[in-house]
């Protein structure tokens, strides 16, 4: 039975409850006792860097060149914050209820509020590292709306959020290694848990300069590596963003939640070809001020700014009057794919919607020009100063945009379609973040924990930080209390050795198969089934065809299988190689669960429930519960349930009319 | 954008490692889209390589939208390739035409020591940041985050200055393989705020002595640096690093 190790009490009491009443670890204590974190991320510099500061010794590993360049780093638009420092109706409680709301009723009412409590706290923190915020003019922090609020609570710096964020906490986690709390493992890949006397105690690492492994104890393991969206080949992560550390975790005794809750980001520059590596995500800032529209006449090949007012569709604003361009993630991608898929699309490929900012350009000008008392402004002047506000809230956007495509956004509108982006699946924890193996943690978008079936805008930031700044310093103290009488432990114990061997045999095994085909091509054609079956629309058919290919593949992976270059070296082939073995059986779990899940709900959309307007239709009496998956063997998995009860969120259909 | 495909020469840095002399190897790349990104076009050449049993031509990437700074390739010369303001994987095809020959090289620095082909360490950057580019605030100490106000101004220009990536292209490009406009744009970012302001003066300080032991060169201020950034960090950050040490040479108690 899952315990979720939920504290009693009424929701707004259970975090300052758990607070008072957890063990704490005294100071020389915390000195003998050694954390090992995994990823440097949002979640894991700002995790490492806290419990350096509390005294742990700390052990922080990436496999980028520096932990400053965690995929955190890409993230645009914002993070939020109850601080109802706009005076427009937020609190505590609003931010719980958006977020439980936006998450389709699939998340966990005492983590999700605990999130909307620390909100506040972590812009304090940030502000305090030195994190420019955006500013109005008296000097105060300024905010935006985002998808799925009414409120303003969202802070950003222009379109660099998440890289100021993550340099505040990378910041916080040099200083922590100058002082030699911290020793940072740069360029390192973990490859596997530790598990002694049924606790985790450390970590198999690959030096991916030298191809040496390496053997590391901890009295506990923090795994905070990020999310597994790139199973899909083509997503707005990272090149090198993947599976492989909870993965492994997985396969050793750490239950999988929710693996199919994927969320598809509405706005994102089109595929433009077979070459493309990646997609690039246009934040969804971009509408608050943008307006979404296809032609109302099917295939319509005018260029956007020949097609008539009169003639554009505006099917966000149509179908949700009430929330507009900013209803949720979900609920937008679905509609742009709704209209693309019955003719309406746009661009050479017709897989694309129109952004369009030449509104927003006038009435901002017009707001300008009122400003500079300028009467009776002429078109030209309107646009010109209106350009310049949309440059100044926006602009890094719309160079990146012109960059890619060639097209000058101010002049044209914007095509966008949408791609992977987030999971909001992940390793299985309770309330203290731990997962189903005991000292084994997991933190931000890697566990599932927060955002239930679908994440609303600017919340990954505050997860993370959350996470890592506020709750596993709390949390992780209640387990290791129990540990300071555990000497480090040998990395010569059998259960090293042990972990160590098969992590070569694995490697060697890859390397040993010399086929014909790249990791990179096996990755593509995963890629291409999980789009295809698994991705905006799903259906039980669809699934179990993606079940047989995806095993079928990975037979093929494992016969066919190409690795250029040598295991004692540099060799960025190999690394590919492992993850995408990873991937190919990750895929398999996403698709047993999302057919097992025979409800639609936030980004998981199953075609057999549909209401009659075609939105996500719950079946709250069957699936409200997380799924959690252990895993037994090959294509084997158990299902375990933690029902989920909301005693004061109580679930309705979702409506953004 | 209208589309077309292109034959071109590659040119490209091999070093098999640290200790490896290494040298130019020529490729020819037929049928290039002039809508794929520059890394997608060694995607292609990589993939290649592999089918032909060749080693693969190993560079730094990650994010590919040219904010994480892994991406480090000297293209024709400069930085990260011909377009202004940008990061060699937000360069596209449609830069070059039918014909052309692009050479490719690694950052080349002292303190930046070459790992495999196009791969470079710049773990100097982190021991820079080590050495005091943050503001030692623990967890929890903090204020309400509207408690101190900061002048906009001074924010906007502490934010121009943070938007560094930390790539290196401003190192690659010196003469001199100075670090100095990387060092100028933190001391820079963080001096602006009245958060930093506590450690100002041993904080500039503590990072020029780091940047020297690092073995990065002079700052003869030719510019450029700021001409390659691709996050346009300006040069008058470095006169305000020279600014902020001379302070603080000139008043700081000797610890």
């Amino acid at each position: 039975m899952l315990d979720s190790k939920i504290p009693a009490g009424p929701l707004d009491q259970k975090w300052t409850y758990y607070k008072g009443h957890c063990k704490l670890v005294n100071p020389a204590n915390k000195r003998k006792l050694e954390v090992i974190v995994i990823g440097t991320g949002l979640a894991g510099a700002s995790a490492a860097a806290s419990l350096g500061e509390l005294g742990y010794r700390v052990k922080a590993f990436c496999f980028q060149d520096s932990p400053r360049r965690a995929h955190s780093i890409a993230a645009q638009g914002g993070i939020n914050a109850a601080k109802n420092y706009q005076n427009d109706g937020d609190s505590v409680f609003r931010l719980f209820y958006d977020t439980i709301k936006g998450g389709d009723y699939r998340a966990r009412e005492a983590n999700v509020h605990r999130l909307a409590e620390v909100s506040v706290n972590i812009i304090d923190q940030c502000v305090a590292q030195g994190v420019p915020f955006a500013r109005e003019y008296g000097g105060l922090l300024s905010n935006r709306s985002f998808g799925g609020t009414q409120v303003q609570r969202t802070f950003y710096a222009a379109g660099q959020t998440g890289q100021q964020l993550l340099i505040g906490a990378y910041q916080a986690l040099e200083r922590q290694v100058a002082l030699g709390n911290v020793k940072m493992y740069a360029r390192h890949e973990m490859l596997d848990v530790v598990i002694i006397d049924g606790k985790c105690r450390g970590v198999i690492c690959r030096n991916l300069v030298t191809g040496e492994l390496e053997r590391h104890f901890g009295h506990a393991v923090l795994l905070a590596s990020g999310g597994y969206g790139n199973v899909f080949y083509l997503s707005t992560n990272a090149m090198g963003s993947n599976v492989t550390a909870i993965w492994k975790a997985h396969r050793k005794g750490a239950f999988f939640g929710n693996p199919c809750f994927t969320q598809i980001h509405p706005t994102c520059i089109p595929v433009s070809g077979d070459h493309q590596s990646k997609l690039t995500l246009m934040s969804e800032s971009l509408r608050n001020d943008g307006r979404i529209w296809v032609p109302k006449k099917k295939g319509d090949t005018r260029k956007p700014n020949d097609i008539p007012e009169d003639e554009r569709d505006y099917y966000l604003e149509r179908r949700y009057p009430a929330f507009g361009n900013l209803v949720p993630r979900d609920v937008a991608s679905r509609a742009a794919k709704e209209r693309c898929d019955a003719g309406y699309g746009v661009g050479s490929s017709r897989q694309a919607v129109y952004l369009d900012y030449a509104a927003a350009i006038v009435r901002y000008g017009k707001i300008e020009c009122n400003k500079l008392g300028i009467t009776n402004p002429t078109d030209e002047q309107v646009r010109k100063h209106g350009i310049e506000v949309v440059k100044e809230k926006y602009g890094n956007l719309f160079d990146m945009y012109e960059k890619i495509t060639g097209e000058n956004p101010y002049e044209v509108p914007m095509r966008i379609y949408p791609a992977v982006h987030y999971t909001m699946g992940g390793l299985w924890v309770d309330y203290e973040l731990m997962t189903t193996v005991p000292g084994l943690y997991a933190l931000g978008e890697a566990n599932f924990s927060d955002h239930g079936a679908n994440r609303l805008g600017a919340s990954a930031l505050m997860q993370g930080l959350a996470d890592g700044y506020f709750v596993i310093p709390y949390t992780i103290g209640n387990y290791l209390a129990d540990e300071i009488r555990t000497a480090p432990i040998s990395t010569d114990h059998p259960a090293f050795v042990e972990a160590e061997k098969n992590v070569r045999e694995r490697i060697e095994k890859l390397m040993s198969i010399k086929g014909n085909q790249t990791p990179e091509s096996f990755h593509k054609r995963l890629g291409k089934i999980m789009w295809d079956k698994c991705g905006m629309a799903r259906n039980a058919e669809g699934l179990k065809q993606a079940i047989t290919e995806i095993q079928q593949l990975r037979k093929e992976f494992w016969s066919d299988l190409r690795v250029a270059g040598n295991v004692n070296e540099f060799n960025p082939e190999l690394d590919k190689a492992g993850r995408v073995a990873d991937f190919l059986e990750l895929g398999e779990l996403m698709c047993i669960d999302a057919l097992h899940r025979n409800e639609s709900c936030g980004g998981h959309f199953r075609e057999e429930s549909q209401t009659e307007e075609g939105e996500a239709k719950r079946d709250d009496a069957n699936y409200s519960y997380v799924a959690a998956w252990e895993f037994k063997g090959e294509s084997n998995w158990e299902l375990h349930k933690e029902p989920l009860n909301f005693e004061v969120a109580k679930p309705t259909q979702r409506s953004y009319k | 954008m209208e589309h077309y495909t292109m034959n071109l020469t590659l040119k490209v840095w091999r070093q098999k490692n640290a200790a490896d002399k290494g040298h130019f190897e020529t490729y020819e790349m037929k049928d290039i889209s002039s809508e794929m990104s520059f890394l997608e076009m060694f995607d292609v050449l990589n993939e290649r390589l592999i089918r032909e049993g060749k080693d693969p031509v190993a560079f730094d990437h990650d994010c590919r939208e040219g904010i994480c700074g892994s991406c480090s390739m000297y293209v024709n010369g400069r930085p990260h390739g011909p377009w202004k303001a940008n990061t060699v994987c937000q360069l596209h095809m449609r830069a070059f035409k039918d014909g052309d020959t692009i050479v490719v090289e690694p950052w080349r620095a002292n303190a930046f020591p070459v790992i495999k082909d196009l791969v470079v360490d710049r773990s100097a950057f982190d021991r820079i940041i080590q050495a005091g580019g943050y503001i030692s605030v623990n967890t929890g100490n903090a204020v309400d985050a509207n408690a101190i106000p900061v002048e906009k101004e001074k924010a906007d220009a502490a934010f121009a200055a943070a938007a560094c990536i930390g790539c290196g292209a401003c190192v690659a490009a010196c003469k001199n393989s100075s670090a100095m406009l990387f060092l100028a744009a933190k001391v820079s970012h963080l001096a602006l705020l009245p958060q930093g302001e506590p450690e100002r003066k041993t904080r500039v300080l503590n990072m020029v002595a780091q940047m020297d032991k690092e073995g990065f060169g002079s700052c003869t201020f030719t510019e450029q640096c700021e001409a390659v950034c691709p996050k346009q960090i300006s040069v008058s950050n470095i006169s305000r690093l020279n600014k902020e040490y001379l302070m603080a040479g000139l008043t700081a108690e000797k610890k």
